[in-house]
């Protein structure tokens, strides 16, 4: 039972993490509620088609069609949070002034949330079809034992939306001018998180394993297990892997690189404004 | 959408220039095979400092999910199928896997030396 409680749990604060956070970065703008819930949803669909299909995708592509596809899924998530990342550097500014004259009437934001919607749905989508599949496993066994793993389940999904909660309220109680500061660095490194993982799934097919890519850059294991609670927190938020290979930390960097520099580059030139002035209201 | 275009276009020319060194491999492949939630046989013994691939053939009619910690693998493997993973170069040493949705039984350990 705990060992189910454990898997389920792990999976959950996974997916979990990540949707607290686009939640809190989305707070306040008309229709974020409705579009993360919308993201959840598809992200469960997918789960159960993605488990429905295992077999159909794990024998595609030589064999290697479920890294792809967890590589593929992985770097859309990327792109969609990098592009809100640089949309909200670009119009954060016009964004607060039209909040404040329109109250919550953001009709501008839309798409940034479409992206988000999309990263909502594949973070539920690669978690939850590890979770159908674990759970299908059980249920076919059958027995007592069975119905102990599932209250182990269950009790790991509770615990992992809990955490999750955790994660959203405590974002939300950062002040509003200093949110959208901590959001956008903490999508930044989400993002990149989440490109480091895509390389591990191309690496364990095989791909990129020319000159010493797929090598071990170092092993921090010692200091922080990436299985332990913490290690495995943070591995979800800033993609904490405790022996990357040495591309996974190149492909980390630039991705961190890329996504600063492009906002930098989309900002609006910084327009010397009074220090009363009020900061943007919003992330 | 430009920002997206462009967003996209660094993305896909970031990933051409990184996957361009990539070339099929031909490497050792060690086999384990799963049945009633075990792997058999439960000990590989691999030479170290060199890649290898770990075929897993499921044998069960449930899906199983190889893991290993370290390097991090995990491969879902459905009933009936066998799935390979590349194994990075590893230093002498005992690196364990297991079957993430039995861990009580399918337990093995790959052997560097």
């Amino acid at each position: 039972m705990l060992g189910a409680l454990i898997i389920v749990f792990r999976e959950v604060i996974e997916a979990g993490i990540i949707v607290g956070i686009v939640m809190a970065v989305t707070k306040g703008l008309r229709g974020s509620r409705l579009m993360a819930g919308a993201g959840v949803a598809a992200g469960v669909l997918g789960a159960g088609l993605v488990a429905a299909f295992a077999g159909v995708i794990a024998e595609t592509l030589n064999g290697f069609g479920q890294e792809l596809f967890n590589a593929a899924i992985l770097s859309l998530a990327v792109c969609m949070l990098a592009w809100h990342n640089i949309w909200m550097a670009s119009h954060g500014r016009e964004l607060a002034a039209e909040a404040r004259k329109l109250g919550q009437e953001v009709r501008s934001g839309a798409r940034s949330l479409v992206a988000l919607a999309i990263v909502i749905a594949v973070a539920v989508m690669r978690e939850g079809s590890e979770v159908a599949l674990f759970l299908y496993s059980l249920v076919a066994a059958g027995g007592a034992t069975a119905r102990d793993l599932v209250i182990g389940s269950l009790l790991g999904l509770v615990a992992g939306v809990a955490v999750s909660a955790v994660t959203y309220f405590g974002l939300v109680t950062i002040p509003a001018r200093r949110l959208f500061a901590v959001t956008s660095a903490l999508i930044t490194f989400l993002a990149a998180g989440l490109a480091s993982q895509a390389v591990s799934f191309l690496q364990q097919a095989g791909f990129v394993s020319a000159w010493r890519w797929g090598d071990t850059a170092w092993d921090t294991s010692a200091i922080l297990s990436d299985t332990s609670l913490f290690g495995r927190v943070l591995h979800t938020l800033v993609g904490y892997a405790d022996q990357p290979s040495v591309l996974q930390v190149v492909v980390y960097a630039g991705t961190l690189a890329t996504i600063f520099a492009l906002s930098k580059a989309f900002a609006p030139r910084a327009v010397a404004r009074p220090p009363e002035a009020p900061a943007p209201q919003r992330g | 959408m430009t920002y997206l275009l462009r967003t996209a276009a660094a993305a896909a020319a970031f990933a051409v220039g990184i996957l361009g060194p990539a070339r099929a491999e031909d490497l050792q492949t060690y086999s384990v095979t799963l049945k009633n939630h075990r792997f058999t046989p439960t000990e590989i013994h691999v030479p170290t400092g060199k890649p290898f691939f770990v075929s897993i053939k499921n044998l069960d009619d449930t899906a199983e999910e190889f893991e290993m910690h370290a390097p991090a693998i995990e491969k879902v493997i459905p009933p009936g199928e066998e799935g390979k993973a590349r194994i990075r170069p590893l230093g002498p040493g005992r690196f364990p896997f297991f079957g993430d949705y039995h861990q009580d039984t399918a337990q093995g350990v790959i052997v560097s030396e």
